[in-house]
């Protein structure tokens, strides 16, 4: 009977890393559903880039306030998680506050982690404001009605309550050791919850118990909930934002990739020696040809899939857009938002089928429609403001390159100019035989 | 404005065994649109007076590709890119300069994999090397003292991080630079990239370039200074949208080099 807590425990832990492994996998199979696309150079730069931008937070704080705030939870979540580790060593043998023969340092780490969760919980209280009481612009854009909206939120509930049960759970501690009751040994410091510990005063030992014990198993337990939660939320940028600034695009951000199968065409049209009368090859005239430019996730290459992931809808991006400050349509933090919930209905169809079954719906007009394509200035503005190096522009070009290529699909004005392109070779309808007349006038 | 200056072409110089220092990649606004013309003549002068050896395409050179490729017409962008190549590599071009960002970012960046490899220079990169180098002076002038702000184009700046060199020259001018809240990698863009040069807007409650234009005007500026001919038609018609075109000129970072020095 004695083991029971410890065997519900290891049974809990097992069941929540389980279903988070499995759904992590689910991520990956989605992920690697994208076009291949080379990310393995430069390594160096690859790593200097994660540790600046995802480790070091450098975008984070060209906006000081929201970057200040988010380096406290960022930091505070990391290093209280440190104390989920004596958590979990204590749950699993029934031990109590085993790093505790540490001494003066188990003092020193469990002061850091009060004043750090007192520190994380103003700091969350402070983003609940500017979401719901200052209301940001960026937080109330049409897109973030219904989910996207609550999914916030309860990231931010989520961590008040956490970090009020790791703070009630040292009080209650507190107390107990204070009662030199059996188990509690004296250890730590609790520079927080001694203020909080008055509250508890009069309280039996065995109502202390479990006010310590409630507060310890619901913190435990409600870390793993938060866990699994991250595959259905915007917070998977906790896990992902450290891949994604890895595989970022290293290329200066006004380089467009040149597609490789154009390029083949190309160099076949302008080659003198090629036969035009040539028959295919055997094995080339039954494999379909391949398809210009992306209709939809799976004609985008994984890190713009890992893009999708990553995005933990700050809006920074469609803040600084140009057309979205005019008034148009497009919101780059929707093109991510649209390329994910598309990549996570095709991977449920996969997870129902067994392997992907038309479903008659595509990224393009069923998530995003042509005029937010077509209201981009490819200014690379949203590029710039990303603080975990995702590119909504190359989404958004991708898209544009299907229906001009295989949709014919231009507004009228651009196909005007692409063929004034094509026959004079200018965007204007001017003779290239007066190219230089500038000069005589 | 009817003067005629000397532009040599590459083909003359072929044809008398010569090489240029440099291609001057002229552009298709640099050779078709009235305004850019001015700019592309002003920085012409500023190559013969620093006795630059350069040379033009003329007829020979086309559209480099970008406004097709940026509305996803790849194949176009590529036919273009092979085409202008084949002319570039015959000419044995080793160094380009252009006036334009867009043309500068393509040559620059998508030429290279379709075996066009050139060094290529903004004319602001480039006209400040010439100051480095001592042939070329810039002086205040006429300028001296002038409030000026610069609007950063996005394809030099953002897109390959050009935010010195054209402030660098303006501070030769001895102006008053004053910096647009939005400047340098925030700078706000003026509309027109992307190919929206050649499109009418998608419906909004504003233009993009009279957004920017009241960004420029906080700074109360005498001249609005433009590194790129289309951002200077969008901010010269949000000029105009605010009845500001008699106190308020939008120049090229090149004309005012040139003006200064009346030449």
């Amino acid at each position: 009977m004695q083991y029971i807590p410890n065997i519900i425990f290891v049974i809990a832990l097992i069941a929540g890393i389980g279903y988070f492994t499995k759904n992590v996998r689910k991520i990956i199979r989605n992920i690697r559903l994208g076009k291949d696309v080379d990310r393995t150079d430069n390594k160096k730069e690859r790593f200097a880039n994660m540790a600046r931008i995802a480790l070091g937070q450098s975008k984070m704080v060209r906006r000081p306030v929201a970057g200040i705030l988010h380096i406290v939870v960022y930091l505070g979540f990391i290093i209280i998680n440190l104390e989920v580790l004596e958590i979990i060593i204590d749950g699993i043998f029934g031990t109590h506050r085993i790093f505790a023969f540490l001494g003066g340092f188990y003092d020193f780490l469990i002061a850091s982690f009060e004043i750090l969760a007192f520190l994380v919980f103003i700091g969350v209280v402070l983003f609940w404001i500017r979401r719901n009481v200052i209301r940001l612009k960026r937080f109330w854009n049409p897109e973030m009605k219904g989910w996207p909206k609550n999914d916030g939120n309860l990231i931010l509930y989520f961590e008040m309550v956490l970090m009020t049960l790791f703070l009630v759970m040292n009080a209650a501690d507190l107390q107990l050791q204070n009662l030199g009751a059996e188990h509690y040994i004296k250890a730590g410091s609790y520079p927080i919850s001694q203020y909080i510990s008055p509250l508890f005063n009069g309280m039996t030992e065995g109502s202390l118990i479990l006010v310590e014990r409630g507060a310890w198993w619901l913190h435990i337990l409600g870390i793993l909930v938060f866990l699994n939660y991250l595959y259905f939320s915007k917070h998977l940028h906790i896990l992902l934002a450290f891949p994604n600034t890895y595989y970022g695009d290293l290329k200066p951000k006004g380089q467009m990739d040149n597609l490789e199968a154009v390029t083949k065409e190309v160099m076949l049209m302008m080659d003198p020696n090629a036969d035009p009368f040539a028959a295919p090859a055997e094995d080339e005239s039954e494999a379909e040809p391949a398809k210009f430019g992306a209709s939809d996730v799976m004609d985008l290459n994984w890190a713009q899939l890992l893009n999708a992931y990553t995005c933990t809808e700050c809006g920074r991006c469609t803040s600084e857009c140009p057309a979205n400050q005019t008034g148009k349509k497009l919101s780059p933090r929707k093109i991510m938002m649209d390329t994910r919930d598309r990549l996570k209905e095709v991977g449920d169809n996969i997870d129902k089928n067994g392997s992907f079954v038309d479903d008659g719906k595509q990224l393009l007009n069923d998530y995003i429609s042509t005029e937010e394509l077509w209201a981009c200035t490819s200014c690379n503005a949203c590029v710039e403001a990303c603080p975990v190096s995702i590119s909504p522009l190359s989404i958004i070009l991708d898209m544009r390159r299907y229906l001009v290529m295989e949709q014919s699909a231009a507004p009228s004005d651009l196909n005007n100019m692409m063929s004034n392109i094509e026959n004079n070779g200018a965007p204007w309808p001017f003779n290239q035989m007066d190219r230089v007349n500038w000069s005589k006038e | 404005m009817s003067e005629t200056v000397k532009v040599p072409t590459m083909a003359e110089y072929m044809a008398e065994g010569k090489r240029p220092e440099v291609l001057f990649w002229v552009g298709c606004a640099g050779s078709f649109d009235d305004r850019a013309k001015k700019i592309t003549k002003a920085f012409v002068k500023l190559l013969h007076s620093a006795n630059v050896d350069f040379a033009v395409l003329g007829t020979e050179e086309s559209c480099t590709g970008d406004p097709a490729k940026r509305s996803g017409n790849e194949f176009l962008f590529q036919m273009q890119a092979v085409t202008n190549i084949e002319v570039m590599n015959a000419y044995e071009i080793k160094k380009v300069v252009t006036a334009c960002p867009h043309c500068f970012n393509t040559l620059k960046n998508e030429y290279p994999a379709l075996g066009g490899d050139y060094e290529v220079m903004h004319h602001t990169q480039f006209l400040k090397s010439l100051l480095d180098e001592g042939r070329l002076t810039v002086e205040g002038g006429k300028f001296k003292g002038k409030r000026i702000t610069f609007h950063d184009p996005c394809y030099l700046g953002r897109a390959n991080n050009v935010y010195e060199a054209p402030r660098d020259l303006l501070r030769k001018l001895e102006v008053e630079l004053i910096e647009m809240k939005r400047c340098k990698r925030n700078g706000l863009c003026c509309g027109a990239g992307g190919a929206q040069m050649f499109k009418e807007p998608e419906p909004g409650n504003k233009d993009v370039n009279v957004e920017r234009t009241e960004d420029a005007l906080e700074t109360k500026p005498d001249i609005i200074a433009a590194g790129c001919p289309f951002c200077n038609t969008m901010m010269t018609d949000g000029v105009k949208s605010k009845e500001k075109e008699d106190s308020i000129d939008v120049m090229d970072v090149a004309e005012l080099i040139a003006n200064a020095q009346d030449l």
